[in-house]
């Protein structure tokens, strides 16, 4: 039953990466070369249509098994905007959005816990607000109260841990938003069965009831709900980026779709989708480990 | 609040058919004797660095991000009840086959997908409705399928297809009519979702171009005035908020 489930769900997954792949490379090369065009057909290069026609075979190399493959091996193809290999540039981008994601989605988590568990009143009022906010918006925001009226967080210089501050907290709302709402609602769910008032009758305190009772319960959705965040966390990367401009990969994003440069943004598309069905594959086999009625 | 969200909905509809009744300023051509003033009454959201009245600039912006929602549900309404039809109705191959494909569209992060597009397309207003359009398909089509499985196994319909019907016409006449409901919660909720969307792609470059006054735009060129002029993106951005608030509110009144 386990090695069926561990196989039907990673085959499942496996399924969904190569659909999005085969779509993602239908739309970005239905538009054949255009970014190749734009960038060699300036004739002050004074490249002959003969040699652009070899340039696109160049960078177009094999179609799309040949690129399928490629993308298997690690090998993502040439960026058309800088002629380097795009796994270069995801390189460079890779650690400084791990730097602003990874931060951001523990401080959501932790801001999801506090207003999921405090009992009632003004904090749960604000998971519907959280998402109602633009991200770039609120990162101008933050900027304009902590950088330049309060001075708390300088705009230019400061460490590395002052330059990742906004940026986290930025990234961290509009996540902790969902997260919020789920946790909260299981909690309410949890307390309400019978359950609950039999161990209260016995003499729990309201902080054992949460801890031992409500909060195990409450794990499998949040755990869900958490995993599902993470397309939006890659998004908010995005537009975070591009706010405080730092240099990761959403920032690489938005230079890719400027310069039409459709290998780059192919590979992100494939990494992006790729991180977000492991996640959820993650928590999908999980599910039976947690909570052995699954099993 | 229920009576709030309806007004501030009301309010911006308003605001989009007739702008001139509310905001009597000319939103695209400034005076520059008047630039980046605070918020007064004469000018009700400040100024900007050319001297257009903010407030007229944010009230004649509203049609760009309100008829770009629209767009934008209106293509996922479409398409995604479309497919949700055709699998929940069909079954079997057909059912599995597009549900799978939803499935993908899900997987890929909103905004990728969505700048996908636009790199398909190109920039633009109309593109960028689209684009945002194309990130809800998946969900239309899932919430219909569901109705649609659910409406159909119940007795009047089981009747209608008894009585003679033909598929085509029990499903035009019963099952799509008896599956609506939740569609039009979630075609709500996602007006609210597509104001924001639009106004991250408009912030970023892809929607209108300059002078129009679309929302996300509006705050992207205030930024170059963080230090000195705080309302030429704040207030902008607290409209954004309270429409899309707003939304929401009566999303969950639908529902």
């Amino acid at each position: 039953m386990r090695a069926r489930y561990l196989a039907g769900r990673t085959g499942q997954a496996a399924l969904v990466l190569w659909a999005a792949f085969t779509v993602a490379y239908l739309l970005l090369q239905a538009l054949p070369g255009d970014s190749i065009l734009i960038k060699f057909q300036n004739p002050e290069l004074g490249l002959s249509p003969e040699q652009i026609a070899e340039i696109r075979r160049f960078y177009d190399a094999g179609g799309y098994l040949h690129t399928l493959l490629g993308f298997l091996r690690g090998d993502f193809g040439y960026s058309v905007e800088t002629g380097t290999p795009v796994i270069e540039r995801l390189a460079e981008g890779l650690p400084e959005t791990a730097k602003l994601a990874g931060p951001a989605f523990l401080l959501a988590l932790v801001l999801a816990v506090v207003i999921a568990f405090s009992a009632r009143g003004f904090l749960r009022a604000l998971p519907p607000l959280f998402v109602s906010v633009p991200v770039f918006w609120l990162g101008i925001v933050l900027i304009q109260v902590f950088s330049f009226q309060l001075k708390l967080v300088p705009v230019i210089g400061g460490t590395p841990a002052q330059q990742l501050l906004l940026p986290v907290v930025t990234l961290a709302i509009p996540i902790a938003a969902p997260i919020a709402q789920v946790l909260g609602r299981s909690i309410d769910q949890t307390l309400r069965q019978p359950f609950i008032q039999v161990v209260a009758a016995k003499g729990a305190s309201r902080r054992w009831i949460l801890h031992r009772h409500v909060a195990r319960n409450a794990l499998l959705p949040t755990l869900t709900i958490a995993g599902l965040t993470f397309g939006e966390l890659i998004a908010g990367s995005v537009v975070t980026e591009t706010v405080f401009g730092r240099n990761g990969i959403g920032r690489l994003t938005e230079q890719s779709v400027n310069a039409q440069d459709t290998p780059v943004l192919l590979a992100i598309v494939v990494l992006a989708t790729c991180v977000f069905v492991l996640v959820n594959l993650v928590v999908d086999l999980l599910y039976p480990v947690l909570d052995p009625r699954l099993a | 609040m229920k009576v709030l969200s309806w007004a501030v909905v009301a309010l911006v509809l308003l605001w989009a058919l007739l702008p001139g009744l509310f905001a009597g300023q000319d939103p695209l051509n400034g005076v520059p004797a008047d630039k980046l003033q605070p918020p007064s009454v004469a000018h009700w959201f400040g100024t900007d660095a050319v001297g257009r009245d903010l407030f007229a600039r944010v009230v004649h912006g509203s049609v760009h991000s309100l008829s770009g929602a629209a767009v934008a549900v209106g293509v996922g309404l479409v398409a995604g009840t479309l497919l949700g039809l055709l699998a929940g109705s069909a079954g079997g191959v057909l059912d599995a086959a597009v549900m799978r494909f939803a499935d993908v569209l899900l997987a890929v992060p909103g905004l990728l997908l969505a700048l996908v597009v636009i790199i398909l397309l190109g920039p633009g207003t109309v593109n960028v409705a689209i684009a945002v359009g194309v990130g809800s398909i998946a969900a239309f089509a899932r919430v219909t399928r569901a109705e649609v499985v659910k409406t159909r196994r119940s007795d009047y319909v089981e009747a209608a297809f008894g009585s003679g019907g033909g598929f085509a016409s029990v499903l035009w006449r019963h099952i799509l009519p008896n599956s609506f409901g939740p569609v039009i919660a979630l075609a709500a909720l996602q007006f609210g979702v597509a104001i924001l969307a639009i106004s991250t792609l408009g912030f970023l470059g892809y929607g209108a171009e300059p002078p129009t006054p679309e929302w996300g735009l509006l705050i992207s060129e205030g930024r170059n005035y963080l230090a000195t002029s705080w309302w030429l993106t704040t207030l902008p951005g607290l409209v954004v908020v309270a429409v899309v608030l707003a939304a929401g509110r009566l999303a969950k009144e639908i529902r």
